[in-house]
C-alpha cells in the first residue's frame, strides 16, 4: 500500500514575484491500494506529474510522509527502490545497445522476468536494437515500459504514457498492460487521454487545485451514476449535461432499477471539474 | 426518454459478447471458456471487468467454475440464453417496435409482408 500523509509541497519561490502562492500540496493526504489501475487525471500545471515523482520519492515534501509499504519512500532503501518504477512523459536511454542496458539495470530489480521481458517487447513488435539513444520516442517508451513491467516491481507509475504512441501502439499498449496486471500490483497511469485508458483502469483520481477532487471506483461510479443522450425535454435527475454530436451527454443519478452504462470518462472528467460531481 | 441505444455497461457488453459465442457454437456444453486474463487482454478491458461479467454469467448459471480449471459452459447454456433472450424481445424490444410503429403508423400487414419477404 501506498500512504500519503498530510504532505506539503512547494516549488521554489518565484524569482521576480516572491508572494506568489507556489504551493502545490498542503495537507494533503491519499492511499493507494493493490490490485489497482488508477487513472490519474486532472488539468495542465494541477501537479499530476509531481505527485508520480513524490510517490517515487524523486521528490521530497516540505512535511508529512510518503510511505510504502510502511517505509519512508525518501529514505530510498534498496528494498522500497527495487519495488517502486516510475516512467516519466519524457526521458532519455543512454546510447547502448538494449542487451547492455538490460544488463546494466536489472540488479536493481531482484525479481526481473527475463520472460516477461521478452514477451513484452514481442509484443511491441521490437525486435534487438543496437543504439538506444538513436530510436523514436514511440520505440523508446514501448522499450522502457516492457522494462519497467519485466522489473515486476510491485508499484508502477505512468506519466503520459500513450503519449507518442500510434494508434496500433495504444491499443498494445493496454493489452500488455491487461497481460501484467497481477492482483499484488498497483499502477497508477496519469493521462490527459482519457479513452486511451477507459475501460482498462479500476479506480478514478482527478486532481484539482492543491486538492483531490475525486478518488473513486469505477465500479462505485457506475453503481451511483447513469451516463447516457437524453432529449431535451427528460432532464429529470440529471446532474451534469453538455451538448455532443449524439444530442445531449448527461450524467444522472442512477436508480437502483436501471441497469448500468460505461462510464464515461471524459464527461465525468468534465462535471468533476465544473463542481458538479 | 432514455434512449433505448444507450449502451450497457462493459461488463454487462462482455457477458452479451460471450452469450453470443455460445448460441453461434463456438463453446459447448462443458467446453472451457478463455481464462479472465484471456479474455482481458483480448477486449483489452480491466481483468476485474471481466471477473464482474464471470461473476454475473455464474450467477445466471450460464457458465461454471472449476477451482483451479477456469471457467466451463454449463449444460444447456445455449437454451437457457435462448430462453432469457425471447423473454427480453417480447418483454422490451417488441414493445418498442409497436410504439414506433403506432407513432410512424405502419400496419401489421406491412410488416407480415416484409417479414415473409
Amino acid at each position: 500500500m501506498i500512504q500519503v500523509n498530510k504532505i506539503s509541497y512547494n516549488y521554489p519561490r518565484h524569482k521576480y514575484n516572491p508572494t506568489k502562492d507556489s504551493s502545490i500540496f498542503w495537507n494533503f493526504s491519499l492511499t493507494l491500494e493493490e490490485n489497482k489501475i488508477y487513472g490519474l487525471l486532472g488539468k495542465n500545471g494541477v501537479g499530476k506529474s509531481t505527485l508520480l515523482y513524490l510517490l517515487a520519492g524523486l521528490n521530497r515534501p516540505s512535511k508529512g510522509k510518503v510511505l510504502i509499504d510502511d517505509d519512508v519512500v525518501t529514505d530510498h532503501l534498496p528494498l522500497t527502490m527495487s519495488k517502486i518504477f516510475i516512467v516519466t512523459e519524457e526521458f532519455e536511454l543512454p546510447n547502448m545497445s538494449l542487451q547492455k542496458y538490460v544488463k546494466l539495470y536489472r540488479p536493481f530489480y531482484p525479481d526481473f522476468s527475463d520472460e516477461i521481458f521478452s514477451k513484452c517487447l514481442n509484443d511491441f513488435e521490437i525486435g534487438d536494437i543496437s543504439d538506444l539513444g538513436a530510436i523514436s520516442m514511440g520505440t523508446k517508451k514501448k522499450v522502457y515500459m516492457s522494462f519497467a513491467l519485466a522489473t515486476n516491481a510491485k508499484y508502477l507509475l505512468m506519466d503520459e504514457p500513450t503519449n507518442g504512441l500510434d494508434i496500433e501502439s495504444k491499443s498494445l499498449f493496454r493489452k500488455v498492460i491487461a497481460q501484467n496486471m497481477t492482483d499484488d500490483r498497483t499502477m497508477i497511469i496519469s493521462t490527459h487521454q482519457v479513452h486511451d485508458v477507459e475501460n482498462i483502469i479500476d479506480h478514478v483520481l482527478i486532481l484539482g487545485n492543491k486538492k483531490m477532487l475525486m478518488d473513486k471506483s469505477i465500479a462505485d461510479i457506475a453503481a451511483e451514476y447513469v451516463f447516457e443522450h437524453r432529449a431535451d425535454d427528460q432532464m429529470g435527475g440529471v446532474i451534469y449535461s453538455e451538448n455532443s454530436l449524439q444530442g445531449t451527454s448527461v450524467i444522472a443519478r442512477r436508480t437502483p432499477r436501471r441497469t448500468e452504462t460505461p462510464v464515461n470518462l471524459e464527461l465525468l472528467y468534465n462535471a468533476v471539474n465544473n463542481g458538479k460531481l | 426518454m432514455n434512449f433505448n441505444n444507450s449502451d450497457k455497461a462493459i461488463f454487462l457488453q462482455i457477458a452479451d459478447r460471450l452469450c453470443d459465442e455460445i448460441i453461434a457454437g463456438k463453446y459447448k456444453d462443458d467446453d472451457r471458456i478463455p481464462s479472465v486474463r484471456e479474455y482481458a487482454v483480448l477486449l483489452e478491458v480491466n481483468t476485474n471487468t471481466v471477473v464482474k461479467s464471470y461473476d454475473f454469467l455464474s450467477r445466471e448459471d450460464i457458465i461454471y467454475n472449476k477451482r483451479g480449471l477456469g471457467y466451463f459452459v454449463t449444460n444447456g447454456a445455449k437454451q437457457h440464453i435462448i430462453k432469457i433472450r425471447r423473454d427480453e424481445f417480447m418483454k422490451q424490444t417488441l414493445p418498442e417496435v409497436f410504439r414506433q410503429m403506432r407513432m410512424l403508423g405502419i400496419g401489421i400487414e406491412e410488416v407480415i409482408n416484409k417479414f415473409n419477404g
